[in-house]
């Protein structure tokens, strides 16, 4: 296991060095003329004022020498400050990155609790019509966009019942059910589209399963149908269906922006958009290169409880 | 004389006869399919027909016609300006088409590029495109898009060009299994060992054989396309007003009217859903039928 930890952790680099080569240049390529937008908007006109902009965002050094000063800041946990807000990144990214992850935590548990029972019922009832079912709203979920299910939730319901979701943020710690009331919303729709795939998965996998001798053998020693499912095919069935959830990860912090945008959750997604109104490029960058680790080190735990899951993966 | 002719029009008509004796096919055996791609084909017809078809000029604003729920004159209703529901979502549907056509155009074009040159030559170069790749796909698709959009500015050529950069490498690693598996094949040796040069082996040998794949991807990425483009348009990221898109008849100062007129919520997404739904199904009956290898993934 811990030499299987180790290659994973080597496979990590390469990738993490081109991911952040990308945040990088997104960086570098930020047209000039917007420090030239932001001195008009704030007003100021001297040139001692545009070499401290130049510097801060560290345009005044060779190109190498930027990626690595940029990189050993952000390895220390310094992202530079936020340009309007006179905050450092580090501290808004902390303020937003739990609740993103409470969001994401809730809409999986949501995606889980749809998908496995429904891809299990389809499995077992192979080309019935609760499998068509099951598997025309998984195609439906896919074709949805959240932002499109988040408008219907927020105008319908208001103009039936007079009832609107939450729209104002309460920190957990603070009031766990102010908060979840109004998490609960966007976590649904989230996990919703998530459970899509992730049906589509379970189900193949199932059928997969069911069809393998050591089936076969529990069933003829005379295992009950529902114990068969549970004990047997599920254990053996999900494992891939635990990679997919790392697969997802990127698919559940794109739909977080959207729908943090629509129920106004402040997490890294209202972040981001927010300082891209703002042409705040260093929240931009901040909320990309967290974003992209953030994916990466989830892919990485996911590989690890895939090994621990399957010896098989280890051993390879 | 008329053999010659007969000899220049013969591998057309073949060739029409294989596209008819294929989507026959298509009908017999995957029928929900062919409804998708016929609902997609009306999509199309009405996106490029879409000034004939509208029965009012999109930005035609008549106050004293206000917030009109559905009806004979507006199907669809009419906004907060008095415009015509319908005939914005008909030059949506134009706008939506445009873009998922280039993008999804130029995607391809980057996934063969990108998964050809990886997939034939392997070795070192493969293994740097890949860790590249890695990285790319590492990033969620719309943070992604929303961070270069920051850069570049909104606009139709800046979001087909992103997208198309988007979708054409995160494409490129089914083009590079496929060139994998085709590489191997005795008739490549074959044509290396009389000295064809690799240009031409990639040309005449490679990429006829990994078209099923490209065109299932070609597909697949139209339904992607258009729904980010939507997603975007929706933040106010992506085809900038007064071009009424469908992700952006959902957002902005319209949202307040919908609490007033619900169907202004309805006919855009309803659209979206539709054409996508419609667009997938094709795709998977196309892959069924072109490519039985890639059945059941994604």
């Amino acid at each position: 296991m811990r030499a299987y930890i180790g290659r994973r952790l080597l496979a990590l680099i390469p990738t993490l060095f081109f991911a952040s080569l990308i945040v990088f240049i997104s960086m570098r390529l930020i047209p000039g003329d917007v420090i030239d937008l932001m001195l008009a908007q704030n007003d100021i006109v001297t040139g001692q004022d545009r070499a401290k902009i130049e510097a801060a965002l560290g345009l005044d050094q060779p190109v190498y020498i930027q990626y690595f000063r940029w990189i050993g800041d952000a390895v220390t946990g310094d992202l530079g400050d936020s340009l309007w807000q006179n905050v450092p990144v580090t501290d808004q990214l902390m303020a937003s990155l739990p609740i993103t992850f409470e969001l994401g935590l809730l809409a999986l548990i949501v995606a889980l609790s749809v998908a496995v029972p429904i891809g299990v019922y389809s499995a077992m009832r192979q080309d019935t019509a609760g499998d068509y079912v099951a598997r025309s709203f998984s195609l439906i979920m896919l074709a949805i966009p959240s932002f499109w299910l988040g408008t219907l939730v927020m105008v319908f319901p208001s103009v039936w019942w007079r009832w609107a979701p939450e729209l104002e943020y309460t920190p957990f710690f603070e009031d766990p059910i102010t908060n979840l009331k109004h998490m609960i919303v966007p976590a649904i729709l989230l996990g919703l589209s998530m459970s899509a795939v992730t049906m589509r998965m379970t189900r193949t996998m199932m059928l997969e399963v069911m069809r393998q001798d050591y089936i076969r053998t529990a069933r003829a020693k005379g295992v009950g149908e529902k114990l068969l499912v549970v004990r047997h095919a599920l254990r053996n069935g999900l494992i891939p269906v635990v990679t997919l959830i790392g697969l997802q990860a990127p698919l559940l912090i794109g739909g977080a922006v959207i729908l943090e945008q629509i129920f106004v959750v402040p997490g890294m997604g209202l972040l981001l958009l927010e300082a891209v109104f703002q042409r705040d490029y260093p929240v931009i960058s901040g909320v990309f290169l967290v974003v992209g680790v953030g994916v990466l080190v989830i892919n990485l735990l996911v590989d690890l409880s895939y090994g621990w899951l399957d010896p098989k993966v280890r051993h390879e | 004389m008329s053999e010659l002719i007969v000899d220049a029009v013969l591998p057309a008509v073949r060739k029409r006869s294989a596209f008819v004796a294929f989507n026959i096919r298509l009908i017999r055996e995957k029928p929900l399919g062919a409804v998708g791609g016929a609902v997609f084909l009306l999509f199309m017809f009405c996106g490029i027909f879409a000034n004939f078809l509208a029965p009012f000029e999109m930005n035609y604003t008549d106050l004293t016609q206000r917030l009109q729920p559905p009806s004979w004159a507006f199907p669809f209703g009419t906004d907060h300006l008095g415009r015509d529901v319908l005939s914005r979502v008909l030059i949506g549907a134009q706008i939506s088409m445009i873009v998922s056509f280039l993008a999804a155009g130029l995607a391809t074009v980057i996934s063969i590029v990108v998964g050809v040159i990886s997939g034939y030559f392997g070795g070192k170069p493969d293994m740097v495109i890949q860790r590249g790749v890695d990285a790319w796909m590492t990033f969620p698709d719309l943070v992604l898009l929303i961070v270069v959009v920051s850069i570049v500015g909104p606009g139709i050529p800046q979001i087909v060009v992103v997208l198309g950069l988007l979708y054409g490498i995160a494409g490129s690693r089914i083009v590079r299994g496929a060139v994998v598996s085709v590489k191997e094949n005795m008739y490549i040796h074959a044509s290396l060992s009389i000295g064809a040069p690799t240009f031409h082996v990639m040309r005449k040998h490679v990429l006829p054989n990994i078209m099923p794949v490209v065109i299932v991807l070609f597909t697949t990425r139209i339904g992607a396309v258009i729904l980010a483009e939507a997603g975007l348009s929706f933040l106010g990221l992506g085809v900038p007003p007064p071009a009424p898109t469908w992700g952006s008849m959902l957002s902005g100062t319209g949202r307040t009217y919908m609490y007033l007129g619900p169907w202004l919520a309805l006919a855009p997404g309803l659209c979206i859903t539709a054409v996508v739904y419609a667009v997938n199904i094709y795709g998977d009956a196309l892959r069924d039928l072109l490519d039985p290898r890639m059945r059941g993934s994604q």
